[in-house]
Formats: C-alpha cells, structure tokens, sequence
C-alpha cells in the first residue's frame, strides 16, 4: 500500500502556489504495485479529474492522476483516490433477478430479458410506449446514453425519458438555455487562473469538488490572489475563504442575487455598450431589481447591508469574474430565475466569452452533461429544440425514422411527473438505471409507495442491491467504471476516454450492452426495415453520437476514440474549426438564440409556461443574449408555530449521493460513517440538546434521528446531509434526509426543491 | 353608457376565476405543480380585481339596469382523475378568455374616454391574463395525450 497523501485528513493536499503554470503534482494511491495502467477519468463529481487505473491480476489496485490532464494536472481528492474500492466490494450484485412470490430470484439474463420485453410488447398493445417510462441517471458513458435515447425516442416512441439529472442539473441546462439561447458553459475552470473574482452561490465547491477547489486555494496562496464571494447559509469550508460571506435565510436567493443587480445597476458598473449591442431585456432586468435595496434585502434575507454592499463592490469592481451556482441555487426556491441572475450579472457587466471570465452553472455528476446532450433526459439529443419542426426532421433524418415516431408533441415528461404517472397508473414500466431514487428523491415514503405498487413493474439496473433495487421487480446487474469502454464530459466541456480496466464480476453486462439487448430483442427498425440501432461496440455508438452533433453547440465531430488517448481530456466544440476543442463559447458575443438555431424559444419565469414559436420568431433576438429576470416569491412552505424551523439538506466531503460507491470504500466510509443534524447553538440550548446527542427532526411528510452536530449553520435553520439511507442501516431507524423534505419543483427547470421544508425536532 | 356594467361584467369574470383557480388548486392538490400554479394565478385574478375597485366607483352612476343579463356561472365543481384535471384546466382556459375578452372591450372604453390609468390597469392586467392562458394551454397539451390515451 502507498499513497502520496493521506487524502482522508488532508482533503486538499499540500499548497503550490500559482504562479502562472500548474505544478506537477502527482496524486497516487495503490494497495500494491499495478502490473498496468489504464487510461480513465473519475467519476465521483462532475470534476473529471483525469487519472489511471492501475490493475494488478485482474484487479484494480489503485489509480494516480493524470499529470497531463488539463482539468486537474495529476491532481486528485478524497473520493477518486478510494472510491475505486467499491468495484471489489463483495456485495456487487452477478446475476440478474426477478421477484417471485415476493422474493427476489436469481434467474438467467435470457428469462430476466425476456420478461421486460414481453411487459414492454403488450403494453405498447394495450396502451402505446406512453405506458412505459425511463428514469435514468447521471452516472453513464456518452455510447449509453444516445443509445437509449435513440432507443426510447425512435423505438418505443415514448415521451417519458428522464434522469436524476432532473435532480442535479436541469436548472443548470435551464438557465443556460433561456440565457443564451442553448446549453453549454460559456466559460473553463481555466479561467479560474486568472480571474480577479469568484462569485460561489449555493455551491459548496471545498466539498463537493475538491480538485477544483485546490485550484482555487493555490490562487489564493499565490500572487494576485482573487476575492471570493460566497452566499450559502451554512459557514462551509467554501464559506470559511470567502472574501465576503453571505448567510441568506432559505428560498431567498433570488432576493440576494436581485439585491446585488440593483447595486451593480445603481453605481453605474455595467457595460451599456455591451447591453445595448448584445442584449436584450435590460429594462425589465432594471425594473425588476430596483425596489430591492441593500436595507430591503436584509429585512427578508437576513444578509447585513454592509455585506450586500461589500459583495457588490468586489463584483463590480473586478474586471474579470468567475461565477458558480450548484443544488443551493438549483434545489431551492425560484432556481431558475435565480440562475438566469447570475447569467445576468455577466451579461449587464460584459464579463463572458473572455480568458477570466466564465460561468459555470455546475453539473452535480459525473456524466450529467451528456445525459442533457445526448437524448436521455427531457432534452433533445444535440441541444435541439422539441418545438422546432426542421430540428425533428433533422433528428428522423438522422436516424431514418418517420419525423412523427419521435415524440413531439409537448416537452418530454420531466421526472417529477414521470413518478406521478407511476403513482396514477398510467405508466406501467418504470425502468431505472444507475440511480437510487428511494433514497435521492424527496418525500421518500410515497417513492417506497410507488415502487412497490402492484401494476408497475419496476426495472432496476444497478451494480449493487440499493434500496431502489430492493423494490424492484427486476434487477439487472451491471458493469461499472473501470469494467467498460466510452467517454464522458464534465462541467468545463471537458470530454475523457474511460477504458475498461477489468472484467465485470460474474454475469454483470455494461448498461451499453443491455440497452443494445433490448433494442434488439424488441426488434426495433428504422424506415427501410434495417435495424433502428446500427452500432454494437461503444466506439461505433460515439461515431453516431458524433454525426447527430455536428453542427450543433455541442459538437464532437473533431473527437475520436484515438484523439482523446494518450493525453489530456478535450473541450467541445471540437470541429474544422476548433480541432483542439475551445476554452470560450461566444468569444465574438453572438449568441445561440437564433430562432432557428436555439434549444428553447423561452419561458415565462414565473409560471414556466413555454412561449410560442411564432412569438419568438416576431422578435427573434437573432444572436443576441436574452436578459430576463422575476421578483422574488416566497417558499410554499415557511416555518409556522407547529414546525418552526427550517430545514436544508446537503453534501459531506467524503460521500457521493447515496454512498452507493462511497460508502463501500473503507476509508471513506469510516471518514463519515453515519449522518447528523447540524443546528446552531442558539437552538440546540433551546432544545436542551448537547452535541452528539440523538435528535428527532421532523416534517408534515415523515420524521427522522441523527446524532447532533452544533455550530456553523445559523439560528433557525437545520441541515442533514442527504448521503444516508438504509442498505446498510436498520430501515425502521429512519435516516434519510428525504423522509422530510418536500414534492415540489420549480415550474421551468422541474427540479425539486431540497433546499428548504418546515420541520421542528426535539431530543430523542 | 354601459362601461359601468361592463365593468361589473368584468368584476364578476375574475371573481369567477379567483374562485376557480382555488378550487382547482384544492381540488388537485396531488399534482402539486397545479395546485401551487392555480393558488398563484387566483392570486392574481384576485389583484386584478382590487385594480378594478377605482374604476367600477367612478364609472358606477352609468350603470344600466340590467347588470344581471351580464353574470352566468362558467365553473361550477372540479372534477377527479386525470381527464377531470384536463377539463378543469380546459374550463378554466375558457375562463381566461372570458376576462381576457373584456378586458379588451373595456380598454376600448378607456381609449374613446381617453382615461390613461384605466388604460395602464388594461394593459398590465391583460397582459397577466395571457400568461394564465399560456400556462394552462400549455399544462393541457403536456397532459393531454397521457389522460386521453394511456389512462384506463
Ligand atoms: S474532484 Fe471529483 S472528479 Fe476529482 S477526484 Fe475528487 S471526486 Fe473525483
């Protein structure tokens, strides 16, 4: 056993201070010396730290960073030095398995593949492919995901494919969207480099991306270091840097982010050059914002004046800016007006496409970047817009398909109603993959309702038994990373090769192949009676995935399995014109909102409704960015007499989702083994609780005990990380934060909203 | 002049459809996006109402007679189901053409009588009554092939 740090309890390893090139720091942990090294990239954030995964006897043993890598320069943290343990651990699940006489069986893949294509046949009988339902995740390869989004979308035909990217990401491909016309960052975590400034909003980036966090405390090691400003209610380790720190009250973001527009707009620190040439909607922007003075904000939010005024000034006095949101902007109240504000802030400051200036609306997973580009959510594959005839045709053309077998007719169902077509019954297949929803989506107790109601029949794809899979009618066992080929992309754009390292253990098969077993078994066929699916290995899949995104923003058709070997991870675009990929989009501030070109012809912000093509096309923004803004609303639920307190919920630095993975590697296991209830002093005295002492938090929805964890979170306000659930916890001893929180999302971007839920708790 | 009763015809629609909206959002609470949207959107009929209280004062003395010709009931009790949620909402589209249909002939009125304020109060107000149309035109296609199709 070696390593080059103990990542465990030195989360961010040792400073190099950036001066100008990252040095070479070379991240390694292996429990014996690898006969070999393949090439991948971590999967445990939506970093993309690029690494090798060393292999000894058919085993992994290890994994170091990749030193040429151009999104972590060798470096890694906590998670992907152990996270790989869990491809060993002894509970992987080796055979598929169906429910008989309420147990769940061991049987071979042909009875368990023949099951779902017999349910899939008579139900597309009975009711068409709307009575089946896909729920997919934010953990597979880009070769998986267009496969099934082909598969779903111009096979079956059904409308209802999404991902718990809906839980994850969507605001983010949301805000992007409505702002510039299409998905896709405009900006690099190289501009973290040289930025003046770094706005964090309700993105705990010391914990949930440590590598790119290193980035930032090297910069603040180094000369020039920038100003960070954080708004998150808890004091984080993020918090503990920030030049400025912004505790709101939960759901008031948008009053925050609108508080600071206004003193950008007041002390005349905006570019109107910039708005007038290539924006629209300022007006609105300025009228909206006006009313929330620095004194009105603090009134709602909690945040002083002084601080409000503080932040404003870093931001509108750097000349570059970097600015981040993830789940606190993104799970909470009005999330997406509240990520357009922070696309705004950019937009009246001309701060984008730009070395130092970008906006990184995060990712969560992994992979959830290609689940938005790649057809397996409620988007379009490509980025096109469901509402545009030519981008259907194009899509039918594509894969020789009458336009009207792909469904088009409103927007593809988003996953809140997904699950509620499964609770009404009208849908009857719900097929899950590499997603633990029992334990990830709120309201947890109607979930475990759904799953088990008796005339669904529920798929679960997965390598271990989670507490989704449980429930399951079928559990199909899969390969994971490391034991399959394809490709993913990160935040940044960042596209990595991932080569399989080992062999999947006993008869557990790459989602890849199961998607290709389905579509052939269920024989689905293009327009001249070929097989609808004309790829069999992960590298034909990406070279179709390839032609379906040329010419769109998100365009690989530059990349090859070859190109993306040997060295560092490549940016889309890649094409003729950008064949090492591109750090910037809109380098020359035009935008993605041509009518014919955009994703989205736009929403109204408040209530979600989509506008009408034909209003779009009268005032076709033709390029320019669209700058659209919402008053602030107040959450559905506030804390009253009966639950007087709020509650929020999180992420710890050791754990990924449900510690699926995480919580099956030893070290980071014990780093964190069970979750808590942080609360402040101020209320742990009210409630005679002392620290470590068992408290009951509960809801309107469900109630749950964890030990105390006092200090660093205000008054009123208490947090349970989300981690936690039961496959290795006494399922009666509820746990799991979603027990409590709430059904609800928010109209444009349909993500749920963690953030906030009235509770009261006492001790137990 | 009739602009008083007119105005009263107008009154009573966005009554109506506070009163609807809320029903609605009751009624449907297990579709939690409706039920939060609906309470919204009958919040707004509400206000638009309150707009309304300065002009139905000023314009009342030309009432005519016969204001009840003007009142029918347009929603009666919500429905159950996926298809009773269809056809609420559809009820309720029909609604917000009722009030947006009056609001244009009352800013008719407020054009010929040159009264700027009533203008503006048509013109937010008209504008709000679109966006309730657009969301539930656009609540009803996304639920409509479900309800019509697959459900039993
Ligand atoms: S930052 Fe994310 S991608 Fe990088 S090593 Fe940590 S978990 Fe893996």
């Amino acid at each position: 056993m070696s390593e080059t740090r103990n990542a465990i309890q030195d989360i961010w390893g040792p400073r190099t201070p950036y001066h100008g090139t990252w040095p070479l720091r070379e991240n390694e942990r292996v429990t014996a010396t690898p006969d070999h090294w393949v090439q991948s990239a971590c999967v445990l954030c939506s970093n993309g730290c690029g690494l090798d995964i060393g292999v000894k006897d058919g085993r992994i043993v290890g994994v170091r960073g990749r030193a040429e890598d151009r999104i972590n320069h060798g470096r890694l943290g906590p998670k992907g030095l152990h996270g790989w343990e869990a491809n060993h651990s002894s509970d992987r699940l080796t055979k598929p398995l169906i429910r008989r006489n309420g147990q769940l069986e061991e049987v071979s893949w042909e009875e368990a593949m023949r099951l779902i294509v017999e349910r899939s046949q008579e139900l597309i009988r009975q009711h068409t492919a709307s009575a089946i339902g896909f729920y997919t995740s934010g953990q597979l390869f880009i070769e998986e995901y267009y496969t099934l989004g082909v598969l779903g979308k111009a096979g079956l035909g059904t409308p209802h494919m999404d991902g718990n990217t809906r839980l994850c990401t969507a605001t983010a491909g949301a805000a992007l969207k409505i702002s510039f016309g299409t998905d896709g960052q405009p900006g690099s975590y190289n501009d973290l480099n040289t930025t003046e400034a770094v706005l964090l909003v309700g993105h705990n980036m010391a914990s949930q991306q440590t590598v790119l966090w290193t980035r930032i405390l090297d910069r603040l090691a180094g000369p020039n270091p920038p100003q960070l400003v954080v708004i998150d209610p808890r004091r984080t380790y993020t918090a503990e840097k920030a030049t400025v720190h912004l505790a709101p009250r939960a759901g008031t973001n948008l009053a925050v982010l609108n508080g600071l527009i206004n003193l950008l707009i007041e002390a005349d620190q905006i570019d109107h050059e910039f708005i007038k040439a290539h924006t629209v909607g300022f007006a609105e922007l300025r009228q909206t914002v006006e009313k929330w003075t620095p004194e009105r904000v603090e009134h709602l939010t909690g945040v002083p004046a002084d601080k409000l005024l503080a932040a404003a000034r870093i931001l509108g006095n750097s000349k570059t800016l970097v600015s981040t949101a993830l789940q606190g902007v993104y799970q909470s109240m009005q999330a997406t007006a509240a990520a357009v504000q922070i696309n705004n802030i950019h937009l009246i400051r001309g701060l984008i496409g730009t070395p130092g200036n970008a906006i990184l609306q995060m990712n969560g997973q992994p992979t959830s970047q290609n689940t938005r580009e790649c057809g397996a959510d409620g988007d379009l594959p490509g980025f096109r817009n469901w509402d545009n005839p030519d981008h259907m045709e194009e899509l039918a053309r594509l894969w020789n398909v009458h336009p009207d077998k792909i469904p088009h007719w409103a927007p593809p169902t988003h996953a809140m109603q997904i699950w509620r077509y499964c609770e009404t019954g009208s849908i009857k297949l719900l097929w899950i993959q590499a997603t633990n929803p029992a334990v990830s989506m709120p309201e947890l107790a109607r979930i475990r309702r759904i799953l088990q109601q008796k005339d669904l029949l529920v798929v679960v794809q997965d390598a271990f038994l989670t507490e989704t899979a449980k429930l399951a009618d079928v559990v199909l066992p899969t390969a994971i990373w490391g034991e399959k080929t394809g490709t993913f992309t990160n935040t940044d754009r960042t596209v990595h090769i991932s080569y399989q390292a080992i062999n999947p253990p006993g008869e557990a098969r790459a989602d890849f192949d199961i998607f290709l077993d389905y579509a052939r078994r269920m024989d689905f066929r293009d327009k001249d009676g070929q097989p609808l699916i004309k790829w069999s290995t992960p590298e034909e899949a990406f070279e179709a995935w390839k032609a379906c995104s040329k010419g769109r923003p998100c365009d690989y058709s530059g990349l090859s399995y070859e190109k993306l070997t040997g060295g560092s991870g490549i940016q889309w675009p890649c094409n003729e014109q950008h064949p090492d990929g591109a750090e910037h989009l809109y380098t020359d501030h035009q935008f993605n909102t041509h009518a014919d070109y955009c994703e989205t012809y736009g929403y109204d912000l408040v209530t979600g409704a989509e506008k009408q093509p034909e209003e779009y096309k009268a005032n076709d923004p033709k390029g320019k960015a669209i700058i659209l803004a919402a008053d602030y609303e107040p959450p559905h639920e506030e804390p009253d007499a009966e639950y007087p307190l709020w509650f929020t919920t999180g992420r710890v630095v050791y754990h990924f989702h449900t510690r699926t993975k995480t919580g099956r590697a030893r070290a980071l296991q014990e780093a964190a083994p069970e979750g808590f209830v942080q609360l402040s002093a101020e209320d742990a005295a009210r409630h005679g609780i002392a620290d470590g002492d068992l408290v009951t938090v509960e809801s309107r929805r469900g109630k749950v005990t964890e030990p105390a964890r006092i200090g660093d979170i205000e008054p009123g306000l208490v947090f349970i990380p989300f981690h936690y659930g039961y496959w290795d916890h006494d399922e009666h001893d509820k746990r799991a934060a979603n027990e409590l929180t709430l059904t609800e999302w928010d109209p444009i971007s349909k993500q749920p909203h963690f953030k906030y839920a009235a509770v009261r708790i006492r001790k137990a | 002049m009739h602009l008083g009763n007119y105005l009263g015809l107008l009154d009573n629609s966005e009554k109506q459809i506070t009163k609807a909206f809320a029903q609605v959002s009751r009624h449907h609470k297990d579709e939690p996006d409706i039920e939060q949207m609906c309470q919204k959107l009958s919040a707004w009929s509400r206000e638009h109402r309150g707009k309304l209280v300065p002009y139905l004062q000023r314009y009342s003395t030309q009432q005519s007679t016969e204001p009840a010709r003007l009142k029918h009931e347009l929603f009666s009790a919500a429905r159950s189901g996926s298809l009773g949620l269809i056809r609420d909402l559809h009820d309720l589209w029909l609604l917000t053409q009722e009030v947006q249909l009056s609001w244009a002939v009352i800013q008719q009125a407020a054009l010929a009588l040159r009264d700027e304020e009533l203008k503006a109060t048509c013109a937010f107000c008209s504008a709000r009554t679109k966006r309730q149309t657009d969301w539930l035109l656009g609540r009803i296609k996304q639920a409509a092939p479900q309800a019509l199709v697959v459900a039993d």
